[in-house]
């Protein structure tokens, strides 16, 4: 069983399930990919995250090997290596999926406007009844019951009446399912530091700071602005673009203590996307280092100050706030020991990669330990960082700690093979 | 609800109209603030300065005179709340220090007085929804920002009790007496403190770019919480009207003056007139004060 479909998680059941095994997938939300399915383009070869990663997801969905539940969540685990009972919690999506042909019909003619604060960062909206992106897989919608007015008003029913294989079902329950497998992999993935966390830099009331995965989502052709960089408060081009490197990380005395290790890369990449569509524009990157360690890193950092004229400044932020439509930078510039204040039209926080609040319920279950902020424990931090410390559940990808996706990918690809060589011993 | 409370020497002498309009207003949420009997100075910020058990002995005498009163200690100076605070801290968790002062001021005191801001008070103890419910004058249409005391907020994990770098009990307050907080830069810069002793135009600067930020939002007055920023804040805008051109005056108020005007006690009781921007015509605009007040 697979945990969490994000990259880790689909990594890890293809090469399972290529080499001839059974697997069972478990993913929370209604469709798979994780937070790679809302990024832009990846460091640092610049390819289409959606391009490279739909070939995957699709495979995931087709293969006869792979048992898809997503939607879901595990319930309980009992048992041992070779011989886990796990009970599985499905969610009512209201819509019935074995008939459903994912038409979207629903989706098209549903009344009620929702803004998507999780896949869309704010950012864009979605109806009450929904895919998280027109290449889900499954591509099956959902309906809200929080948003949806036949559930809060108990009229509409509109769904319904255009479905046109009758697939819409309001008195869906939660279902448990029953499943055995022989090892289980963990990859639940990570979250970001919400902004309401960062009183300096208007503790998420500015209209114009946002966070770095909204601003994938801007530079997304699949995303709001169909990748037009458009701020949110008046949806002008921002010509003046600041990116806040380590928002909340390396700050052991108000946040998170580590480096979240890979926003020095994205924030280059931010940067230089952003100079690539608005050719007139300034893009100024405070940090406190640059941490590019990895093949081609370096270069492509290079690149965006050389080619994209990025400008770095080496220095923390002090404080954000808005005044006369622009957002004002008040920072300090350590190398030339000034203070520094800019008026910017959009403010980007790289902030810090942390751990899902439910993976502490989810390690308990699992009977796993979690680090000093919430992470996934490894059983050795040199010798054995895809073991979990319980014999047969292998870890993998950012649920650990802050990964990139060749590492994340790197790390599914051998929890996965630490499975095989326990399938090959059974024979 | 009756609550000790140490005035502070800052309260008893320039901060009259503070401390007036703090007893009045709390008085009429039902809160009775009851003055320690025959309380000393806390030794404002020298007592934290050096690591000297004798330099707390001031403080500690404090809150061992509240200790046999209640369990709550209430400031309205913010430094005061600070020393206390901290002073309380350092019984609480280091038992050496706590034994020997214990010794020299011939008590037993383990720091069981909880030190809170009034502000706090207002916030946790009354609520200020109850407190809306009490609005006879609402301040509608009154633009104010909002200033901090850093006294009250730093260092974060030993004092404050408010979201460090973006507090907003201040505001909360002012929105539930009808006026229209404003969102702006400068809620806790610094205002320059002390640095009125040892560099006055730097000084003047601080507060300067606090006032201008102020006006730039749309604010018609200041609101703040701490005497020694009200101080600065009001003093140096005499001197701004001429140095700085353009520069326009804002009036600055300690939140417990508005509080108590919104809850329909008499303004010309809190020294209004001690203001250096005189904040009466301002005031009367708004309907907050008799046109016949001088
Ligand atoms: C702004 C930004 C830009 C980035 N850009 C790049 C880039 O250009 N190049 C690059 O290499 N990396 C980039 N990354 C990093 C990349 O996102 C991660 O390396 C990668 O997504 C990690 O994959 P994952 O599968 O471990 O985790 P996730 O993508 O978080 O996937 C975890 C999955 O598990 C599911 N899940 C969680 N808990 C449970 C549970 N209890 N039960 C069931 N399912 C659960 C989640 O719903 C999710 O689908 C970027 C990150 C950010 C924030
Ligand atoms: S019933 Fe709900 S989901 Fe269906 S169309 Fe109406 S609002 Fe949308
Ligand atoms: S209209 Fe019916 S078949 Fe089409 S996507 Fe919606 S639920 Fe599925
Ligand atoms: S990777 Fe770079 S931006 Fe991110 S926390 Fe580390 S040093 Fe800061
Ligand atoms: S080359 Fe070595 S020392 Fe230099 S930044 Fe990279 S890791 Fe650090």
């Amino acid at each position: 069983m697979v945990i969490g479909a994000g990259i880790a998680g689909i990594q890890a059941a293809l090469d399972i399930a290529n080499a001839g095994y059974e697997v069972v997938v478990v993913e929370r939300l209604p469709s798979i990919g994780g937070h790679m399915l809302q990024l832009s383009e990846t460091f640092p070869t610049l390819d289409c995250s959606q391009c490279i990663l739909t070939p995957r997801t699709v495979e995931v969905g087709r293969h006869e090997k792979i048992k898809l539940y997503t939607y879901s969540e595990v319930e309980s685990l009992e048992g041992e290596v070779g011989n886990f009972r796990v009970r599985i919690r499905r969610y009512p999506s209201y819509v019935n999926w074995d008939i459903c042909t994912g038409c979207g019909v629903c989706q098209e003619k549903c009344p009620k406007r929702v803004i998507s604060t999780d896949f869309e960062r704010g950012i864009g909206k979605r109806k009450a009844i929904y895919t998280l992106s027109p290449q889900a897989v499954p591509n099956k919608p959902v309906i809200d019951p929080e948003n949806c007015l036949y559930f809060t008003q108990g009229k509409c029913r509109v769904c319904e009446r255009f479905c046109p294989v009758g697939a819409i079902d309001y008195n869906q329950k939660e279902r448990i399912f029953e499943e055995e497998v022989g090892a289980v992999i963990v990859a639940t993935g990570y979250e970001l530091l919400p902004l309401t966390e960062l009183g300096e830099y208007g503790a998420g009331t500015i209209p114009d700071v946002i966070d770095s995965l909204a601003f994938e989502r801007l530079l997304s052709a699949s995303g709001p602005t169909a990748g037009k960089i458009l701020r949110p408060s008046d949806g002008k081009e921002p010509k003046v673009v600041v990116f806040v490197q380590c928002a909340g990380s390396r700050d052991p005395e108000r946040h998170m203590p580590y480096c979240s290790k890979i926003c020095c890369m994205y924030t280059a990449k931010h940067a230089m996307l952003y100079r690539h569509r608005v050719h007139d524009g300034q893009a100024i990157i405070f940090y406190i280092d640059i941490r590019s360690a990895g093949k081609g890193y370096e270069e492509f950092i290079h690149r965006a100050v050389t080619e994209d004229r990025v400008l770095y400044i080496r220095g923390k932020v002090a404080r954000l706030y808005q005044e006369d439509g622009k957002v004002v930078v008040r920072g300090v510039d350590t190398l030339s020991g000034r203070q520094v204040e800019i008026a910017a039209d959009l403010v980007v926080l790289a902030v810090a990669m942390v751990p899902r609040p439910e993976t502490r319920a989810l390690a308990e279950k699992l009977g796993l330990r979690l680090d000093e902020h919430g992470f996934l424990e490894e059983e050795d931090r040199n010798f054995a960082p895809l073991e979990s410390g319980r014999p047969g559940i292998f870890l993998a990808g950012a649920g650990t700690g802050p990964k990139d996706i060749p590492e994340t990918v790197s790390q599914a690809s051998g929890a996965a093979g630490k499975v095989l060589s326990l399938f090959s011993q059974w024979g | 609800m009756k609550v000790s409370y140490f005035p502070g020497c800052t309260l008893n002498t320039k901060g009259k109209g503070f401390d007036r309009s703090v007893r009045e207003a709390l008085a009429a949420l039902g809160v009775e603030l009851e003055e320690l009997p025959d309380w000393n100075c806390c030794g404002a910020s020298f007592p934290l300065l050096v690591d000297n058990v004798l330099d707390l002995a001031g403080p500690a005498r404090v809150l061992v005179a509240a200790s046999a009163q209640g369990d709550k200690l209430a400031t309205a100076c913010t430094t005061c709340y600070n020393v206390l605070k901290r002073t309380n801290r350092v019984i609480r968790l280091d038992r050496e220090r706590r034994e020997r002062l214990n010794y020299f001021i011939e008590a037993d005191y383990q720091g069981q007085v909880e030190v809170m801001d009034v502000l706090q008070i207002l916030r946790d103890e009354v609520g200020f929804e109850e407190v809306k419910a009490k609005v006879q004058k609402s301040l509608s249409g009154l633009k104010v920002a909002c200033y901090y005391g850093c006294m009250v907020l730093r260092p974060p994990a030993e004092v404050a009790y408010d979201d460090p770098e973006n507090p907003h009990a201040l505001d909360e307050l002012m929105a539930s007496l009808g006026a229209e907080p404003v969102l702006w830069g400068g809620k806790v810069e610094c205002c320059g403190n002390y640095l009125v002793a040892i560099k006055p135009e730097l000084a003047m600067e601080m507060s300067y770019r606090i006032i201008s930020s102020a006006y730039r939002a749309g604010a018609e007055v200041l609101v703040t919480n701490c005497p020694l920023c009200q101080f600065n804040l009001d003093r140096w805008q005499r001197d701004l009207v001429v140095k700085k051109g353009g520069f326009r005056p804002l009036p600055v108020l300690y939140f417990t003056q508005l509080l108590a005007i919104a809850l329909g006690l008499d303004p010309t009781r809190y020294e209004l007139e001690k203001h250096y921007v005189d904040p009466k015509p301002l005031l009367k605009a708004k309907g907050l004060l008799d046109q016949e007040v001088g």
